[in-house]
């Protein structure tokens, strides 16, 4: 019984190296990072990057030249490659320090920016955030439109001069710190058959009239996300990011960024550096170390894919299906370091604690429903990797 | 840190050529495909990692890699792994071995006695030792190459049917050298490297033929594939056939560029022989779901990637035993160390 078999495509791109240059930044990051924690000037938390907004710490990152890395001179950027930016995000996170103020700014809308915004744009924006002062949200999700995103409602009717903004935005991680966020927003009626037509992405001042920003407290009772609503907001012509109309294209392409980097997987590893150190020296069995190297296994597989994705981005591809796959994967290892932190060490989680392994694992499980939720739940991104496999 | 230098890449045109020859060889037989065999030799596949001076093609272990996965993928039943260590630890003994295909054994429970170039011992579960025109063994502190003729065989198989052989040799004559230092460890990885790769390929054969399927098979009106149920499992495959396959072929490039005894290379095909393992398990139970009773059958070819993934899951060290020797390494590293681990 034979079956004739077409091919699959590529899953993964071709394994990719750092480059020497990117191991010596490394080397500089880890002495910065020493540093800082001799002298105390954070805690190791989990999933820094949404919950650790720290503007002081971001200023210093910037000063020593690891924000905008990406970005080219003249905007005030340092004109390095993706790969070291990888190297400086993934020792910034590995290491728990906050990197939430900087974020989003330095992650998506530095790179988006150079590939949509204007000369004017670019200046506004782009020397502030490689500076550590600017920082910005994402303003894509909505009360109605979650996965669906190309559902989204806000809307913008032309005007003198501009846009005026009607609706609202929700899950805006740092809003109420952030400068500015670019809105997914309708710019004509929905067609029939074409419903990712007639969208764009403006660029929105935070502190803008008529634009209220609202908490929106996590299970940790923390202050994180946001409502964000716009009641007539004008946003000036000049405040459009690309094409009128491009916004779904601009939006997934974004999102590719998104999707593949090492805060996919990252986001409990100083709990399960933590973990190492609770069993150090502890009589662990050969199941436990079992599971343990097992963990460690899909750490290191899941890195190596991520800086196959990350190769690939900065040769100009766009591998869409392997980027899926990198955040799958990656969000799911994520909670299972929660599950051996939990059946591995005895102690019960401790959001009260001001620190070590109580508090890590409190804010792991509280934080964890959003790490296969957030950046595409992992059923749209099994959805992607099926039409990949041809399958719808 | 070692130098991170610009890698070869593989030759396009050789993982074509190796696709091509698996895909034409006959899958329903059993026992060694001696025709496939003597088209490896032919085209010189059959020793490509081996170096030119030792009957070898001199090609890298990269695009050894390459061939290996497309050999599991294609289910082929030729000892082409086992080939490739035999002949990398007679060299690193000095030894020489006969042409044809061969195999490898390691005695890590001193079953094997040594006395001057006498051998006497029971070894258990030989892949191909059928077949195989010398048996290279690692044993204590010796390398030795064993004619299986001089061996009383009984007939095995792992699960996929292939040929796992007893061989017991009473006072047989044998090519007996001594082991380089730190031999156990490094072969031990040379052969979960094989089987790693082998693994990855055999995942995406699985996979392949489950989305084929997928497409074809209808139900309720459609085909199966269409439903998301179905596509949600097989994007969960594809996702452990990604998986794998980064990192087995990761592995294989850190032993290219830091040499299998670097501590690196511990870390990165012990780390993909247990990723490969649990992706094993994971796309065979997918590929399996998806198919139905007939996939159940020894009639249908899905078995012949599935038995091999759960057979080669448990061969050369399970993913359970590598996944230990990680947890050893981790605790060593403590804390501070398991990032600069995970990362050198």
């Amino acid at each position: 019984m034979t079956q004739t078999l077409s091919r699959l495509p590529a899953l993964t791109p071709p394994a990719a190296e750092l480059p020497v240059r990117a191991e010596a930044l490394r080397a500089e990051v880890r002495e910065f990072l020493a540093d800082e924690r001799a002298a105390g000037s954070w805690t190791p938390r989990s999933d820094v990057w949404l919950s650790g907004w720290d503007e002081d710490f971001t200023r210093r990152l910037a000063a020593r030249g690891w924000l905008g890395m990406t970005i080219p001179a003249e905007y005030g950027g340092h004109g390095a490659s993706p790969l070291d930016r990888y190297v400086v995000t993934e020792e910034l996170l590995a290491a728990g320090a906050p990197v939430a103020a900087h974020w989003v700014a330095d992650r998506q809308i530095g790179p988006s920016l150079l590939r949509h915004g204007t000369d004017a744009q670019r200046r506004k924006y782009l020397p502030g955030i490689a500076a550590g002062e600017v920082y910005f949200g994402i303003g894509m999700s909505e009360p109605d439109s979650g996965s669906d995103l190309a559902s989204v409602r806000s809307r913008a009717t032309k005007v003198d001069g501009g846009w005026s903004l009607t609706g609202t935005k929700v899950w805006t991680s740092g809003g109420h710190r952030a400068h500015a966020f670019f809105a997914l927003v309708r710019t004509s009626p929905p067609e029939e058959g074409k419903r990712h037509a007639g969208l764009s992405q403006l660029i929105v001042d935070l502190h803008a009239d008529g634009v209220t920003v609202r908490p929106i407290p996590l299970l940790t009772g923390a202050h994180h996300f946001n409502e964000v609503v716009f009641d007539e907001v004008f946003v000036p012509d000049d405040m459009v990011l690309g094409d009128v109309g491009s916004g779904w294209t601009q939006v997934t392409g974004e999102l590719a960024f998104e999707r593949s980097g090492p805060e996919r997987f990252l986001s409990t590893f100083p709990l399960l550096a933590a973990l190492v150190g609770e069993l150090s020296g502890a009589d662990l069995g050969a199941a436990g170390r079992r599971q343990l190297g097992s963990l460690v296994a899909r750490l290191w597989s899941l890195r190596r894919m991520s800086l196959a994705v990350a190769g690939s981005l900065a040769s100009g591809e766009a591998p869409e299906l392997a980027a899926a796959v990198v955040k799958d994967l990656g969000t799911r290892f994520e909670n299972e370091i929660i599950d051996a932190a939990r059946l591995l060490v005895s102690v019960p989680p401790d959001p009260g604690a001001e620190g070590g392994y109580a508090r890590l694992l409190a804010d792991a499980v509280l934080h964890a429903p959003g790490f296969t939720l957030r950046g595409g739940t992992n059923e749209v991104l099994r959805g992607i990797v099926a039409r990949g496999l041809g399958l719808r | 840190m070692s130098a991170h230098t610009d890698l070869p890449v593989v030759d396009p045109d050789l993982v074509e050529l190796a696709t091509s020859v698996f895909a034409d060889a006959d899958v329903d037989g059993t026992g060694l495909d001696t025709a496939l065999w003597d088209t490896l030799e032919q085209t010189g596949l059959a020793r490509l990692a081996v170096a030119e001076d030792a009957a070898g093609s001199g090609g890298s272990l990269l695009d050894l890699a390459a061939v290996l996965v497309e050999a599991g993928a294609g289910a082929a039943r030729v000892p082409l792994a086992e080939t490739d260590v035999a002949c990398r630890l007679a060299a690193a003994a000095g030894l020489d071995v006969p042409v044809g295909p061969l195999t490898f054994a390691l005695d890590r429970a001193g079953a094997l006695t040594v006395d001057g170039d006498t051998v006497s011992g029971t070894l258990a579960r030989v892949p191909w030792a059928r077949s195989a025109a010398a048996v290279v063994v690692l044993t204590g502190g010796s390398v030795v190459v064993l004619d299986p003729a001089t061996a009383t065989l009984v007939e095995g198989t792992n699960v996929a049917e292939e040929p796992r052989d007893t061989l017991t040799v009473d006072g047989a004559s044998a090519a007996v050298a001594a082991a380089p230092d730190g031999a156990e460890s490094e072969f031990a990885l040379w052969a979960a490297l094989s089987r790693a790769l082998l693994l990855a390929g055999a995942a995406r054969g699985a996979l392949t033929r489950s989305v084929g399927y997928a497409g074809e098979r209808e139900q309720f009106g459609r085909p199966i594939g269409r439903f998301q149920a179905v596509q949600q499992q097989l994007a969960l495959a594809a996702a452990e056939v990604a998986a794998g396959g980064a990192a087995a072929g990761s592995a294989a490039r850190v032993v290219v560029r830091d040499g299998v005894g670097a501590p690196t290379a511990e870390l990165a095909v012990a780390s993909a022989k247990v990723r490969t393992g649990e992706a094993a398990t994971e796309v065979a139970r997918i590929a399996h779901q998806v198919h139905g009773a007939i996939g159940f059958t020894r009639e249908h070819d899905l078995r012949l990637t599935t038995t091999r993934l759960w057979a080669w899951r448990d061969e050369d060290g399970t993913d359970g035993e590598w996944a230990t020797r990680i947890g050893d390494l981790v605790l060593a590293a403590g804390a501070d160390g398991l990032w600069p681990l995970v990362t050198a």
